[in-house]
């Protein structure tokens, strides 16, 4: 069971770690990613390939359940205009045990980083520049290739 | 065919979708990008560095030697930054 979504609002961690919670449940792992306010950053404005985006990240998904024996995954990835402080990005992986939880939910942030189109315009005062993709994100992912 | 253009590739051809018949002799994305690059203005300075340009046929990333089709949606966009 998997959910997707990407959205221009907020979500809720809480209310989304609930709704993945089953009976056989016995462990959630979830990363969060926001907005770093350093280096005089105003904001930041995001933006995707409708259809494609989704596409790529059940692609990873569905993956991540072939490794991992998952009971449930929500993605959430906002898009527009966000300020400092505020929340991008929800993975949160539901298993058995905290292992599979751990492991697939940095499986699949570090595959949405390389693969999923999306890309960011930052804004410093009244200067746009778009952000360059990074080495060491391509470096993550290469690690899950030699894996089974 | 279907072209759409994303992030700064958009910014610089002035235009996020546009459809163009199959060019005579444009088998495989790289030689739509020399192609595109030849239009000039916008598009020259869009795929001057072919390097730094990323490539989807029908929401799959592809690679530049894949071949088109005339009904291909093919994207061009920089390396992604999500997350």
């Amino acid at each position: 069971m998997s959910t997707i979504r990407i959205q221009r609002e907020d979500f809720d961690i809480a209310a989304e770690c609930d709704a993945l919670r089953h009976g056989n449940t016995g462990a959630i792992a979830t990363f969060t990613g926001s907005v770093r306010g350093d280096g005089g950053l105003t904001a930041m404005t995001l933006e995707h390939y409708p259809g494609m985006t989704e596409r790529e990240i059940a692609r990873h998904v569905s993956e991540a359940e072939k490794r991992w024996p998952l009971l449930g995954v929500t993605i959430i990835h906002r898009i527009g205009r966000l300020l400092p402080g505020e929340r991008i990005v929800l993975v949160a992986v539901a298993a058995s045990h905290r292992a599979a939880a751990f492991e697939a939910c940095e499986f699949l942030m570090d595959y949405l980083k390389t693969s999923a189109p999306f890309w960011k315009e930052e804004e410093r005062g009244g200067a746009l520049n778009w952000v360059d993709a990074k080495a060491s994100d391509d470096a993550a992912v290469e690690k899950w290739k030699s894996k089974t | 065919m279907k072209l759409l253009y994303f992030a700064w590739v958009r910014q610089k051809t002035g235009r996020g979708e546009e459809d163009m018949a199959l060019p005579a002799g444009v088998k495989t994305v790289g030689e739509l990008i020399a192609h595109l690059r030849g239009r000039g203005h916008g598009y020259a300075d869009a795929f001057s560095d072919p390097n730094r340009i990323r490539a989807a046929i029908n929401q799959e990333h592809a690679r530049f030697d894949a071949a088109l089709r005339d009904e291909d949606e093919i994207a061009f966009f920089p390396p992604v930054t999500g997350g």
